[in-house]
């Protein structure tokens, strides 16, 4: 029990990635949608994130590791930078998604007025475009 | 195996010959035509000139790709596919002049698709005919299906694009039983060779290859229209008559037979069918296909319809003859292909001579028709002479061995069914060719004085009509039938 | 050798810095961006011609480190025989749909728009070919979701319902790439690696571990939904049908390709091949899931009257064939499938550049309005013919060789549910193109405005098309006869090497 209850870090991921899909799924706003995206999104770069951390570990930087010569560290002693940079880039991926999708429902609003999914269909649905 | 390019070139001038006829167009039809003649001549005169090299014996190969690792895209010129490739090409050219006459003389529309699609067709069919392996025959089998569709559904009516839809329906559905036959097959042995004898011997339990034997006979059969996968050949009958004259009498259904044929003789075998006792339940199954189509055929007014039936009757009974696995029941079904081919073929014919002439396409309107046009009835009663046995006509030769084999494997019961066959046949011929020769006409289109077809019609129907009695005459003149048989049965029936 | 040693890098580095250049250059002069195009990808087939021909020509994979920092530790660019192939096919497919696309854009899009097009279009080749190149899992994310989000832009420029389906297509498609991300996340944490080449020795030493499993279904499920698998497709079809045609053209055929070489390089070529067979029922489930997206796919395609999207539910019925090659677990269905993925793109790019081409000259995309096809655009129809005949499965075209050794795996693995959803399928498909055909072909007596004097005075100069997009009909229809002809030697000099080496 203390074990599972140890790994608190999975526990929250979990909790928000289980948010962030209902939302995405259940929610008809599509901003709402949107936001439930990007909690989804979050809850896997903070679980990324969690991974790399390490008891009593300090920030990956070597002082004075420049210019070259060679310095000797005390690998154990860093938390995992990897995982810090990997989610770097998946944060510029969220953004990116973040500012299509925003741009979509800007071109979504002018040309419906709405950004209720149901009325979005029903306008099409009316021009015979997309079944269902 | 002698290596030979040979095979290859047999293939080519129906397909060279198609393009041509697609870029020449309407707008040049006689030079259409022209194609048309000289790939149907050239391609007769090379499958020709491999007859003497096949006689002594030997086997004419080329592997043209390796298309799947193991199997090639393979060319094999045995006897057996020798007698299918001579009467395909042979009468493609007959059918050829006939064509040009019946199209022209009805001024039909699309030639330019008809004339692709036929010179395609006899690609596939001839593809057949060669094929050295099942995976090759399986390629020309489905070109031969794809390329007679818009044959069938020509005419473009509501009833010709049912008939069109059905044949595609069936023949697509046997297909695809065949492909799991031949993926099955694969499976077993590695191979998909012809060897004369067969090779699935011992390669798998006795239920599996039965099963596999069922699968095969239903995949092929369908093209054979054996009963009960037949409705789509009388339904094809609403195609222009040259088209139903080769095609359903000549070379689509003969292809049927012809694979159900080296399924038995070169995929089973005649010893791994005794062994198994599968020959018996086919020969049933068939038997019934021939006494039934005999008898629907009595019941149709719709001279095409009847002539369909009597196909399908005839096929059965090739495979009939193959069933029984004897020496002279295998000979008489090996004859029966090019011998039925040419006497249907005639009869074919001259429906369309008559359709041409008088717009009459059901026989009880067709009484007179002799003393209008005595050439075409002559010819066809001829032709159903032959039918029924009677000699000279050859068919009389095919029949004689066929029931000569049903005594050889003790089989009286078969015996029967030839018989009864033969007698139903001239129950539903004989009355034709009474009512066109001695029965006033009833109807205004058939005149009482001589208004026979034209050349283009009559000489085709005269080739095919004087074949059907010279070869009653003399089996092995030219086309050398006969001595092709004996080569296949040397081969197939020594080995087991 | 400079060059071919750099081709790796090349071919996704030359689409990414011309879609800049792309850009730049149709601020000023928005004619020049379509040549521009046209360079990127004449120039990413032929890297991708010289990577084939060296990958066959060498031992061992072509390995290429990214800044010259070594595996594990910096990106890896490897190929071997699956991904060589891969990447011709679509590079071949991508140079001729962007042949083909000139017309379509011209009438689509206005003048000003069109660099956009041309620079999200480049950038979409970048990603599908860093997908097919990269031998890092994270890279391969990274790459992913370039590829989808210039195919979000893509779609969204297409008219009407486009921007909502493609508001759809980020959901889903986030989804997707999370979860990979996900998976990425578990076999890193179990293993302390990304690069592919690594994790395959690796993996064999933590087969008893549920996080691996874990893993192993993100993965399946993410790439599952870019790929379009039943019943994780629901974004495909609206989404393909709404985008302009060229966009179609050129995304449903290598799209979701490119997502089943993934699943296909991961499942066996990362994962042992014991894994989804012996340790695991992944190839038990897989193939349920594969039978019903062909049954799905094909029935929905008959229901179809709108041509562009009956062929997006064909899409997730070849899908399905895919899956089935790869759920059989054994060598002949991986064959299968992996010669599917070639096979399938070209098939599905001929079919919906014919689709487009109707729509240029007639302006719709309904069954309907097939009549007197074969009069008013001859070309087009043969294609057409050949396209259908393709998928049905008639030999000597290439879709009949894929189901071949489909069947033949699935009978291998004894699984006759696959076997007898393949066979039926070809039937339904048949049903499907028999009736495009007969519309096109047979309809009853032409009307004069069609054709005075049988067809004689009718000179339609070449369809009506550009020339671009005759020429790429063309080839994609001889590209259908040649794969099917020589798919004896690609199986035996290309994927056999992969698949003997599993």
């Amino acid at each position: 029990m203390a074990e599972l209850l140890a790994k608190y870090n999975y526990w929250i991921y979990a909790l928000l990635l289980c948010v962030g899909f209902y939302g995405m799924m259940t929610k008809g706003n599509l901003m709402k949608k949107l936001i439930a995206m990007n909690i989804f999104q979050w809850a896997v770069i903070f679980y990324f994130i969690s991974i790399g951390a390490k008891k009593g570990g300090t920030v990956p930087i070597i002082p004075g590791g420049h210019g070259g010569g060679h310095v000797v560290v005390e690998a154990t002693s860093f938390i995992n930078p990897l995982p810090h940079v990997l989610m770097l880039t998946a944060i510029v991926v969220g953004v990116a998604t973040t500012g299509i999708a925003l741009a979509l429902l800007i071109k979504i609003y002018k040309r419906w007025g709405t950004l209720e999914e149901e009325e979005v269909l029903q306008r099409l649905r009316d021009r015979d475009e997309v079944k269902g | 195996m002698t290596h030979s390019t040979l095979p290859l070139f047999a293939l080519l001038p129906s397909l060279v010959g198609a393009i041509l006829i697609l870029l020449t167009g309407e707008r040049h039809r006689n030079l259409r035509e022209f194609w048309t003649l000289a790939a149907s001549v050239s391609k007769f005169a090379i499958i020709w000139s491999m007859l003497p090299m096949v006689l002594e014996g030997k086997v004419l190969g080329v592997e043209v790709l390796e298309i799947v690792p193991g199997v090639g895209l393979e060319l094999k010129v045995d006897a057996f596919g020798l007698i299918f490739a001579l009467l395909a090409s042979g009468l493609w050219i007959v059918v050829s002049l006939y064509s040009i006459g019946y199209m022209r003389g009805l001024k039909e529309h699309a030639q330019t698709r008809y004339f692709f699609c036929f010179a395609m067709a006899i690609f596939g069919a001839v593809g057949v005919a060669l094929a050295g392996n099942l995976l090759t025959l399986y390629l020309f089998y489905e070109i031969l299906t794809v390329a007679t569709f818009p044959l069938v559904a020509h005419k473009e009516t509501e009833e010709a694009m049912r008939a069109g839809r059905k044949y595609l329906a069936y023949l697509l559905t046997g297909a695809t039983l065949v492909l799991f036959s031949i993926v099955l097959t694969f499976s077993l042995t590695g191979t998909l060779e012809f060897t004369p004898g067969g090779f699935l011997s011992g390669t798998a339990s006795k239920a599996i290859l039965s099963l596999l034997f069922v699968t095969y006979i239903l995949g092929f059969g369908s093209k054979a229209a054996v009963m009960p996968i037949l409705e789509w050949l009388p339904s094809a009958m609403v195609a222009p008559t040259p088209v139903s004259a080769l095609l359903h009498a000549v070379a689509v259904v003969k292809a049927g037979v012809f694979c159900v044929l080296r399924v038995i003789l070169y995929v089973f075998g005649p010893k791994l069918l005794t062994d198994l006792g599968l020959w018996l339940p086919l020969a049933f199954f068939v038997s019934v296909t021939v006494i039934g189509a005999n008898l629907l055929a009595l019941a149709q007014d719709h001279l095409k319809r009847r002539l369909a039936f009597s196909t399908i009757n005839n096929l059965s009974v090739i495979i009939l003859g193959a069933a029984l696995l004897s020496h002279d029941a295998v000979r008489g079904a090996l004859l029966h292909i090019p011998f039925h081919g040419f006497m249907k073929i005639t009869l074919f014919m001259c429906a369309g001579a008559i359709y041409v002439k008088t717009r009459q396409d059901l026989i009880s309107t067709m009484d007179g028709v002799g003393r209008q046009m005595p050439f075409t009835m002559g010819a066809f009663a001829l032709a159903s002479a032959g039918l029924c046995g009677i000699p000279p006509v050859c068919g009389f030769i095919s029949k004689w061995y066929l029931c000569l084999g049903a005594i050889e494997a003790k089989e009286v019961f078969f015996l029967g069914v030839f018989i009864l066959s033969a007698l139903l046949d001239a129950a539903y011929f004989f009355p034709i060719v009474y009512a066109a020769f001695f029965k006033p006409p009833k109807h205004d289109q058939i005149k009482p004085h001589f208004d026979d077809a034209s050349p283009w019609l009559l000489v085709p129907i005269g080739i095919t009509a004087l074949g059907s009695m010279v070869l009653g005459l003399f089996p092995n003149l030219s086309l050398r039938f006969f001595d092709l048989a004996g080569q296949v049965m040397k081969a197939v029936l020594a080995g087991g | 050798m400079g060059i071919m040693a750099q081709l790796p890098a090349l071919i996704v580095v030359t689409p990414l810095l011309l879609a800049f250049l792309v850009y730049l250059v149709g601020i000023f002069r928005p004619r020049l961006s379509y040549p521009l195009v046209l360079l990127g990808t004449s120039l990413s087939f032929i890297f991708s011609l010289g990577i084939l021909y060296q990958v066959l020509h060498s031992s061992a994979p072509l390995s290429y480190h990214l800044g010259g920092w070594e595996p594990p530790w910096g990106i890896e660019y490897r190929i071997d025989h699956l991904n060589a192939l891969v990447l011709a096919a679509v590079a071949a497919v991508a140079w001729l749909v962007v042949l083909f696309a000139k017309g379509l854009v011209d009438r689509e899009i206005e003048l000003q728009k069109q660099p956009h097009l041309y620079t999200l279009l480049l950038l979409e080749i970048t990603g599908l070919f860093g997908i097919t190149v990269t031998g890092d899992m994270f890279n391969l994310y990274v790459l992913l979701e370039i590829a989808s989000f210039s195919a979000y832009a893509l779609i969204a420029m297409g008219g009407r319902g486009a921007a909502f389906a493609a508001f759809r297509y980020v959901i889903f498609g986030t989804i997707g790439a999370c979860a990979y991300l996900l998976s990425v996340g578990y076999l890193y944490i179990l293993s302390g690696s990304l690069n592919m080449a690594d994790l395959k020795g690796i993996i064999p030493g933590l087969l008893h571990s549920k996080a691996l499993l874990v893993g192993f279904a993100f993965m399946v499920m993410g790439v599952g939904i870019k790929m379009g698998i039943f019943p994780l497709h629901s974004w495909l079809p609206d989404a393909y049908t709404l985008a302009p045609s060229a966009v179609a053209a050129l995304l449903a055929p290598l799209f979701t390709k490119v997502g089943a070489y993934v699943i296909v390089r991961v499942t066996y070529g990362v994962f042992p091949l014991s894994f989804s067979v012996k340790d695991y029922p992944a190839a038990e489930a897989l193939g349920w899931l594969a039978i019903g997206g062909v049954i799905f796919g094909c029935v929905m395609a008959l229901a179809q009257r709108d041509l562009k999207r009956m062929l997006c539910y064909l899409i997730v019925a070849e899908m399905g064939y895919i899956l089935m090659g790869v759920a059989t677990g054994n060598r002949t269905g991986i064959t299968g499938a992996v010669l599917h993925i070639v096979n399938d793109a070209f098939m599905m790019a001929c079919l919906f550049t014919v689709v487009g081409a109707i729509h240029y000259v007639r302006g719709t995309r309904d069954l309907d309005d097939l009549k007197y096809l074969h009069i008013q655009m001859p070309l087009t129809s043969a294609v057409l013919v050949v396209g259908g005949l393709a998928v049905v499965g008639i030999p000597p075209l290439c879709g009949f060789f894929s189901k071949w050794y489909l069947i033949l795996g699935a009978v291998e693995a004894r699984r006759w549910g696959m076997v007898a959803v393949l066979l039926l399928s070809s039937l339904l498909n048949a049903i499907v193109f028999f009736r495009l055909i007969e519309r096109a072909y047979l309809e009853v007596q032409p009307a004069e405005a069609f054709v005075p004097n049988g067809g004689t005075h009718l000179k339609v100069k070449l369809d009506s098309l550009p020339k671009g997009m005759i020429f790429s009909l063309l080839l994609l229809a001889s590209a259908l006869l040649f794969l099917g002809l020589f798919s004896g030697t690609i199986v035996k000099e290309i994927i056999y090497p992969f698949v003997n080496g599993l």
